[in-house]
């Protein structure tokens, strides 16, 4: 994962090299952990210390009436966003509705420059038209399948498993 | 009958597993119903729901589509404000009905009026009533989440959180903290909500009064025979200045004045020598206490001026604290429940 994460941050620099405004935004709550991570893996390279923030996109899912544990957590944004670049941060990138929704909840925080999206492990099986523009892994799964990602500081232990469904049940994932 | 004010449908402590997952009130009547990781919880909610209010653009789409009806019955400017407030900020529509200039000022009953505002498709109905027990009525009449914003002399539940998370924001877990609180213990329903949510919270909480306005029997110990519905972690005194004495937070209710009327209470004047919180007072309680009053305020009779708007009081907070305890117990209520 220290590799993944470390080939993530030289994309990232090579893409914005200094002086841009770069801004690591994590989504709660695995993005939180990858964010900061990667903001001292770009320090290693380039020395520039990069703000790491949060962001809680659960008041914008559109999913929220259908969903039994509604925990809000705290979203950080380091500053003022306007004219920066952005950089999201999840771990697993499925039907992309949870970051069309953490891109309704960054808005309302200003106007950045530009948003891209980085992420450990893309699973397909978008519903949205997103992408991500850095990719740890990618990973094919099949829609019913369960991809989980830990790490150290919430889990206790770096790794990833995939977690195939049962055959032979009907596989509509988190729709 | 005393009992009944008090909680008109308390069947002792709630027994489920603190802290599940899933939010288990469809209503919010009243602080009793909540367990103490349940309250941890809306305070937990609001906290997140502060960061919302400190955004360039403060609105969510939390609660889009979703139709809040205030139905106010008393005056009210923070309450009512705040929850309409609330209500807008996490994308719900919300609309006013006051008793006066409605059909209530027609001689439409409770009942019917409620049974109309649910038939136009309010999920959420937020209630303030002079009649204790109003909120609980109007749960079982219609199916929409019930909200108790002050029934009579009975509960105002988002005025106790709010005044928790104000407690929680300046001490964090308030186990052993003891709180003060001054004013017409026997109508104040302000006062009961708060009983049980500082208690259950871990605080200790010593209720001043005039003898004639204090519910002794509320208080564990001392006397011969101990009422059924006595707190633990709750005392009695008709002195504040002994009460005070190291106090960590004071409590000021506002003195209605129709009860001066009433022979149960001395002169303003009368109450002020005795039960004002002023400064010398303050002065007795700890070095880091905290001075609330849940407003409006009569300064120079329960509370000094220079107290109320001093260095120790919270009293602007409470204001700003209760717009996202409100948002916390719209959204939990409204999204929380599977």
């Amino acid at each position: 994962m220290r590799r993944v994460l470390m080939r993530i941050a030289h994309e990232i620099v090579e893409r914005h090299p200094p002086p841009e405004p770069l801004v690591l935004m994590g989504m709660q709550t695995r993005g939180v952990p990858l964010a900061e991570r990667l903001a001292l893996s770009i320090e290693a390279i380039d020395g520039r210390r990069i703000a790491a923030g949060a962001i809680d996109n659960s008041l914008y899912r559109d999913d929220l009436a259908r969903r039994s544990t509604a925990r809000i957590l705290p979203s950080r944004i380091p500053g003022d966003i306007d004219g920066s670049v952005i950089v999201l941060v999840d771990d697993v990138l499925f039907t992309g509705r949870s970051i069309r929704a953490a891109l309704d909840a960054l808005i309302d925080y200003g106007r950045p420059a530009v948003i891209e999206l980085a992420v450990l492990i893309d699973r397909g099986h978008r519903e949205l038209p997103i992408r991500a523009d850095y990719v740890g892994k990618n990973l094919p799964t099949r829609r019913g399948d369960d991809v989980r990602v830990r790490l150290a500081e919430v889990d206790g232990v770096d790794d990833v498993a995939l977690h195939p469904a049962p055959l032979g049940l009907p596989t509509d994932g988190g729709r | 009958m005393v009992t009944e004010q008090i909680a008109p449908q308390y069947e002792g402590p709630p027994q489920v597993a603190a802290h599940t997952a899933t939010w288990r009130h469809r209503h919010l009547l009243d602080v009793d119903s909540l367990e103490r990781g349940e309250i941890e919880r809306v305070l937990e909610t609001a906290r997140a729901m502060q960061e919302v209010l400190a955004r360039p653009v403060a609105r969510t789409p939390a609660l889009r589509g979703v139709i809040v009806c205030n139905l106010f019955y008393e005056a009210s400017t923070r309450t009512r404000a705040s929850f309409e407030l609330a209500g807008k900020v996490l994308g719900a529509d919300v609309i006013n009905v006051s008793a006066g200039g409605s059909s209530v000022e027609k001689g439409e009953s409770l009942v019917d009026t409620v049974k109309t505002i649910a038939a136009v498709g309010a999920d959420v109905v937020i209630i303030r009533h002079p009649a204790s027990g109003a909120p609980y009525l109007i749960a079982q009449t219609i199916d929409s989440h019930v909200i108790n914003a002050g029934d009579g002399q009975h509960a105002h539940p988002t005025q106790a959180l709010l005044d928790a998370f104000i407690l929680h924001d300046a001490f964090g877990r308030l186990d052993g903290r003891r709180v003060v609180i001054v004013g017409d213990m026997l109508h104040s329903r302000v006062a009961r909500s708060n009983l049980w949510a500082l208690t259950r919270l871990g605080a200790e909480v010593t209720l001043v009064a005039p003898r004639p306005l204090l519910p002794a029997w509320l208080a564990r110990g001392g006397e011969e025979r101990e009422h059924p519905l006595a707190l633990p972690n709750v005392s009695c005194d008709s002195d504040l200045d002994r009460a005070i004495v190291g106090a960590d937070a004071v409590m000021a209710l506002r003195i209605q004045r129709e009860r001066m009327r009433g022979a149960l209470l001395p002169s303003a004047a009368e109450y002020a020598r005795r039960y004002q919180l002023t400064a010398e007072r303050v002065a007795r309680a700890a070095p880091h206490a905290v001075v609330m009053h849940p407003g409006p305020m009569n300064e120079g009779v329960e509370i000094a001026s220079e107290v109320a708007h001093g260095a120790q009081s919270r009293i602007e907070a409470q204001v700003s604290a209760g717009l996202a305890i409100r948002m916390a117990v719209l959204f939990l209520l409204v999204r929380g429940v599977s």
